[in-house]
Protein backbone atom coordinates (compact mmCIF):
# COMPACT_ATOMS: atom_id res chain seq x y z
CA UNK A 1 0.00 0.00 0.00
CA UNK A 2 2.73 2.48 0.92
CA UNK A 3 4.65 1.45 -2.18
CA UNK A 4 1.64 2.22 -4.36
CA UNK A 5 1.23 5.59 -2.66
CA UNK A 6 4.89 6.49 -3.29
CA UNK A 7 4.33 5.61 -6.93
CA UNK A 8 1.29 7.91 -7.04
CA UNK A 9 3.28 10.72 -5.43
CA UNK A 10 5.82 10.35 -8.24
CA UNK A 11 2.90 10.58 -10.69
CA UNK A 12 1.75 13.76 -8.96
CA UNK A 13 5.23 15.32 -9.30
CA UNK A 14 5.00 14.80 -13.05
CA UNK A 15 1.43 16.10 -13.13
CA UNK A 16 2.47 19.25 -11.24
CA UNK A 17 5.27 19.75 -13.78
CA UNK A 18 2.89 19.45 -16.72
CA UNK A 19 0.19 21.68 -15.28
CA UNK A 20 2.33 24.39 -13.74
CA UNK A 21 5.43 24.90 -15.85
CA UNK A 22 5.46 27.03 -18.99
CA UNK A 23 8.58 25.78 -20.70
CA UNK A 24 7.86 23.09 -23.28
CA UNK A 25 10.97 21.11 -22.32
CA UNK A 26 9.79 21.07 -18.71
CA UNK A 27 6.43 19.74 -19.88
CA UNK A 28 8.20 16.97 -21.79
CA UNK A 29 10.19 16.15 -18.63
CA UNK A 30 6.90 15.92 -16.73
CA UNK A 31 5.60 13.49 -19.34
CA UNK A 32 8.71 11.39 -18.83
CA UNK A 33 8.24 11.32 -15.05
CA UNK A 34 4.59 10.25 -15.46
CA UNK A 35 5.66 7.49 -17.83
CA UNK A 36 8.23 6.21 -15.30
CA UNK A 37 5.68 6.15 -12.51
CA UNK A 38 3.07 4.29 -14.56
CA UNK A 39 5.61 1.68 -15.68
CA UNK A 40 6.77 1.22 -12.11
CA UNK A 41 3.16 0.90 -10.90
CA UNK A 42 2.33 -1.82 -13.42
CA UNK A 43 5.42 -3.83 -12.49
CA UNK A 44 4.65 -3.35 -8.78
CA UNK A 45 1.17 -4.82 -9.29
CA UNK A 46 2.67 -7.96 -10.79
CA UNK A 47 5.30 -8.45 -8.09
CA UNK A 48 5.08 -11.47 -5.81
CA UNK A 49 6.76 -11.65 -2.44
CA UNK A 50 9.94 -13.74 -2.51
CA UNK A 51 9.28 -14.43 -6.17
CA UNK A 52 11.89 -14.88 -8.80
CA UNK A 53 12.29 -13.68 -12.37
CA UNK A 54 10.09 -15.43 -14.96
CA UNK A 55 12.94 -17.26 -16.63
CA UNK A 56 12.89 -21.04 -16.49
CA UNK A 57 15.83 -22.96 -15.11
CA UNK A 58 16.49 -26.66 -14.90
CA UNK A 59 15.96 -27.43 -11.24
CA UNK A 60 13.63 -24.75 -9.90
CA UNK A 61 9.95 -24.91 -9.03
CA UNK A 62 7.65 -23.03 -11.38
CA UNK A 63 5.04 -21.83 -8.92
CA UNK A 64 6.94 -18.96 -7.34
CA UNK A 65 7.47 -16.59 -10.24
CA UNK A 66 6.41 -12.98 -10.53
CA UNK A 67 3.67 -12.11 -13.01
CA UNK A 68 5.17 -12.19 -16.55
CA UNK A 69 2.09 -10.65 -18.21
CA UNK A 70 2.50 -7.16 -16.75
CA UNK A 71 6.19 -7.28 -17.60
CA UNK A 72 5.39 -8.07 -21.23
CA UNK A 73 2.91 -5.19 -21.33
CA UNK A 74 5.40 -2.78 -19.76
CA UNK A 75 8.02 -3.86 -22.30
CA UNK A 76 5.63 -2.62 -25.00
CA UNK A 77 4.92 0.55 -23.05
CA UNK A 78 8.59 1.51 -22.67
CA UNK A 79 9.23 1.34 -26.41
CA UNK A 80 6.04 3.27 -27.18
CA UNK A 81 7.18 5.86 -24.64
CA UNK A 82 10.38 6.32 -26.64
CA UNK A 83 8.34 6.84 -29.83
CA UNK A 84 6.14 9.37 -28.04
CA UNK A 85 9.17 11.23 -26.70
CA UNK A 86 10.74 11.48 -30.16
CA UNK A 87 7.51 12.86 -31.64
CA UNK A 88 7.01 15.43 -28.88
CA UNK A 89 10.64 16.58 -29.05
CA UNK A 90 10.41 17.04 -32.82
CA UNK A 91 7.27 19.16 -32.34
CA UNK A 92 9.13 21.22 -29.73
CA UNK A 93 12.11 21.78 -32.06
CA UNK A 94 9.74 22.87 -34.83
CA UNK A 95 7.97 25.30 -32.47
CA UNK A 96 11.35 26.76 -31.49
CA UNK A 97 12.25 27.24 -35.14
CA UNK A 98 8.97 28.99 -35.87
CA UNK A 99 8.53 31.15 -32.76
CA UNK A 100 12.03 31.40 -31.28
CA UNK A 101 10.91 30.45 -27.78
CA UNK A 102 9.93 27.51 -25.62
CA UNK A 103 7.47 29.57 -23.54
CA UNK A 104 3.92 28.39 -24.17
CA UNK A 105 2.39 31.76 -23.30
CA UNK A 106 4.33 33.38 -26.17
CA UNK A 107 3.13 30.88 -28.75
CA UNK A 108 -0.05 32.67 -29.70
CA UNK A 109 0.22 33.83 -33.26
CA UNK A 110 -2.16 32.10 -35.64
CA UNK A 111 -0.22 31.40 -38.79
CA UNK A 112 -1.15 29.01 -41.51
CA UNK B 1 12.35 -2.25 1.46
CA UNK B 2 14.84 -1.54 -1.34
CA UNK B 3 11.94 -0.57 -3.55
CA UNK B 4 10.91 2.13 -1.07
CA UNK B 5 14.39 3.61 -1.19
CA UNK B 6 14.41 3.55 -4.99
CA UNK B 7 10.97 5.16 -5.17
CA UNK B 8 12.02 7.88 -2.72
CA UNK B 9 15.12 8.54 -4.81
CA UNK B 10 12.97 8.75 -7.93
CA UNK B 11 10.62 11.24 -6.24
CA UNK B 12 13.60 13.34 -5.14
CA UNK B 13 15.14 13.27 -8.63
CA UNK B 14 11.74 14.16 -10.11
CA UNK B 15 11.34 17.16 -7.82
CA UNK B 16 14.86 18.32 -8.70
CA UNK B 17 14.09 17.88 -12.41
CA UNK B 18 10.91 19.92 -12.04
CA UNK B 19 12.26 22.74 -9.92
CA UNK B 20 15.81 23.39 -11.13
CA UNK B 21 16.20 26.40 -13.43
CA UNK B 22 18.79 25.06 -15.86
CA UNK B 23 17.37 22.81 -18.58
CA UNK B 24 20.45 20.60 -18.95
CA UNK B 25 20.56 19.97 -15.17
CA UNK B 26 16.89 19.14 -15.33
CA UNK B 27 17.54 16.57 -18.05
CA UNK B 28 20.34 15.00 -16.02
CA UNK B 29 18.02 14.70 -13.02
CA UNK B 30 15.38 13.07 -15.26
CA UNK B 31 17.91 10.55 -16.49
CA UNK B 32 18.90 9.81 -12.88
CA UNK B 33 15.25 8.99 -12.22
CA UNK B 34 15.19 6.75 -15.29
CA UNK B 35 18.30 4.84 -14.23
CA UNK B 36 16.79 4.41 -10.76
CA UNK B 37 13.71 2.99 -12.51
CA UNK B 38 15.97 0.51 -14.25
CA UNK B 39 17.41 -0.51 -10.87
CA UNK B 40 13.90 -0.81 -9.52
CA UNK B 41 12.97 -3.20 -12.32
CA UNK B 42 15.96 -5.33 -11.32
CA UNK B 43 14.80 -5.34 -7.70
CA UNK B 44 11.29 -6.29 -8.81
CA UNK B 45 12.66 -9.33 -10.70
CA UNK B 46 12.20 -8.00 -14.21
CA UNK B 47 15.65 -8.17 -15.86
CA UNK B 48 14.46 -7.85 -19.47
CA UNK B 49 12.59 -4.66 -18.57
CA UNK B 50 15.69 -3.30 -16.86
CA UNK B 51 17.81 -3.77 -19.99
CA UNK B 52 15.19 -2.15 -22.22
CA UNK B 53 14.70 0.76 -19.83
CA UNK B 54 18.46 1.39 -19.72
CA UNK B 55 18.75 1.61 -23.52
CA UNK B 56 15.58 3.68 -23.93
CA UNK B 57 16.62 6.06 -21.16
CA UNK B 58 19.98 6.80 -22.77
CA UNK B 59 18.31 7.37 -26.15
CA UNK B 60 15.77 9.71 -24.52
CA UNK B 61 18.49 11.77 -22.88
CA UNK B 62 20.40 12.10 -26.15
CA UNK B 63 17.27 13.22 -28.01
CA UNK B 64 16.26 15.71 -25.30
CA UNK B 65 19.75 17.20 -25.11
CA UNK B 66 19.64 17.62 -28.89
CA UNK B 67 16.40 19.53 -28.44
CA UNK B 68 17.61 21.84 -25.70
CA UNK B 69 21.29 22.47 -26.37
CA UNK B 70 22.11 26.20 -26.73
CA UNK B 71 18.46 27.05 -26.27
CA UNK B 72 18.28 27.97 -22.64
CA UNK B 73 16.04 30.90 -21.90
CA UNK B 74 15.07 32.90 -18.82
CA UNK B 75 11.77 31.98 -17.24
CA UNK B 76 8.99 34.56 -17.36
CA UNK B 77 7.72 35.85 -14.06
CA UNK B 78 4.51 37.68 -14.98
CA UNK B 79 1.14 36.07 -15.53
CA UNK B 80 -1.53 34.31 -13.52
CA UNK B 81 0.73 32.27 -11.27
CA UNK B 82 -1.62 32.30 -8.27
CA UNK B 83 -4.61 30.89 -10.13
CA UNK B 84 -2.34 28.42 -11.90
CA UNK B 85 -0.83 27.09 -8.68
CA UNK B 86 -4.16 26.86 -6.82
CA UNK B 87 -5.83 25.00 -9.69
CA UNK B 88 -2.90 22.60 -9.99
CA UNK B 89 -2.80 21.82 -6.26
CA UNK B 90 -6.58 21.33 -6.14
CA UNK B 91 -6.46 18.96 -9.08
CA UNK B 92 -3.60 16.95 -7.60
CA UNK B 93 -5.40 16.76 -4.25
CA UNK B 94 -8.56 15.42 -5.90
CA UNK B 95 -6.44 12.92 -7.81
CA UNK B 96 -4.70 11.69 -4.66
CA UNK B 97 -7.99 11.30 -2.75
CA UNK B 98 -9.60 9.30 -5.53
CA UNK B 99 -6.48 7.19 -6.02
CA UNK B 100 -6.44 6.42 -2.28
CA UNK B 101 -9.95 5.01 -2.51
CA UNK B 102 -9.10 3.14 -5.70
CA UNK B 103 -5.96 1.60 -4.18
CA UNK B 104 -8.06 -0.11 -1.51
CA UNK B 105 -9.67 -2.23 -4.22
CA UNK B 106 -6.38 -3.43 -5.67
CA UNK B 107 -4.75 -6.68 -4.54
CA UNK B 108 -2.19 -6.15 -1.79
CA UNK B 109 1.44 -5.63 -2.68
CA UNK B 110 3.12 -9.00 -3.10
CA UNK B 111 0.01 -11.06 -3.85
CA UNK B 112 -0.85 -10.53 -7.52
CA UNK B 113 -3.84 -11.90 -9.36
CA UNK B 114 -2.42 -14.69 -11.48
CA UNK B 115 -5.59 -15.75 -13.27
CA UNK B 116 -4.33 -15.44 -16.84
CA UNK B 117 -0.61 -15.49 -16.29
CA UNK B 118 -0.85 -18.63 -14.16
CA UNK B 119 -1.74 -20.51 -17.31
CA UNK B 120 1.12 -18.84 -19.15
CA UNK B 121 3.47 -19.91 -16.37
CA UNK B 122 2.14 -23.45 -16.36
CA UNK B 123 2.10 -24.10 -20.10
CA UNK B 124 4.42 -21.47 -21.50
CA UNK B 125 7.50 -23.58 -21.92
CA UNK B 126 5.74 -26.63 -23.37
CA UNK B 127 3.75 -24.55 -25.85
CA UNK B 128 6.47 -22.18 -27.03
CA UNK B 129 9.80 -23.71 -26.08
CA UNK B 130 11.14 -20.37 -24.81
CA UNK B 131 12.77 -20.28 -21.39
CA UNK B 132 12.20 -16.55 -20.89
CA UNK B 133 8.46 -16.28 -20.33
CA UNK B 134 8.33 -12.54 -21.01
CA UNK B 135 9.66 -13.18 -24.51
CA UNK B 136 7.19 -16.04 -24.88
CA UNK B 137 4.26 -13.79 -24.02
CA UNK B 138 5.47 -10.85 -26.12
CA UNK B 139 6.27 -12.83 -29.22
CA UNK B 140 3.89 -15.78 -29.08
CA UNK B 141 0.82 -15.44 -26.85
CA UNK B 142 0.33 -11.72 -27.42
CA UNK B 143 2.21 -11.16 -30.64
CA UNK B 144 -0.46 -8.77 -31.94
CA UNK B 145 0.72 -6.38 -29.26
CA UNK B 146 4.23 -6.49 -30.68
CA UNK B 147 2.78 -5.93 -34.16
CA UNK B 148 0.82 -2.89 -32.99
CA UNK B 149 3.92 -1.62 -31.22
CA UNK B 150 5.86 -1.77 -34.48
CA UNK B 151 2.98 0.02 -36.21
CA UNK B 152 3.06 2.78 -33.58
CA UNK B 153 6.82 3.18 -33.98
CA UNK B 154 6.44 3.52 -37.75
CA UNK B 155 3.64 6.05 -37.28
CA UNK B 156 5.89 8.02 -34.95
CA UNK B 157 8.75 7.98 -37.47
CA UNK B 158 6.41 9.18 -40.22
CA UNK B 159 5.18 11.92 -37.90
CA UNK B 160 8.73 13.07 -37.12
CA UNK B 161 9.61 13.14 -40.82
CA UNK B 162 6.44 15.08 -41.63
CA UNK B 163 7.02 17.61 -38.86
CA UNK B 164 10.69 18.30 -39.45
CA UNK B 165 10.80 18.28 -43.26
CA UNK B 166 12.08 21.30 -45.17
CA UNK B 167 10.16 20.89 -48.41
CA UNK B 168 7.04 23.00 -48.75
CA UNK B 169 8.32 25.96 -46.78
CA UNK B 170 9.52 28.00 -49.75
CA UNK B 171 6.71 30.55 -49.56
CA UNK B 172 7.78 31.86 -46.17
CA UNK B 173 9.89 34.94 -46.04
Amino acid sequence: MSTYLLCFILFCVGLYCILRKRNIVKIIIGLGIIEYSVNMFLVLIGYRMQGRAPILAKDQAINNMVDPLTQAMVLTTIVIGLALMVLVVSIAIRIYEKYGTFDITKIRRLRG
Amino acid sequence: MEIHLILLFMIFAGIVAVEVKDLISSLIALSAAGLALSLGFLVLKAPSLAITQLVVEILCVIILIRATINKDLPMVKDGRWFFNTVATVLFIGCFLVFSYFALKELPAFGQPLMRVSGEYLAGGFTQTGVANLVSAITLNFRSYDALAEAAIIFASIIGVLAITRRIGKTNEQ
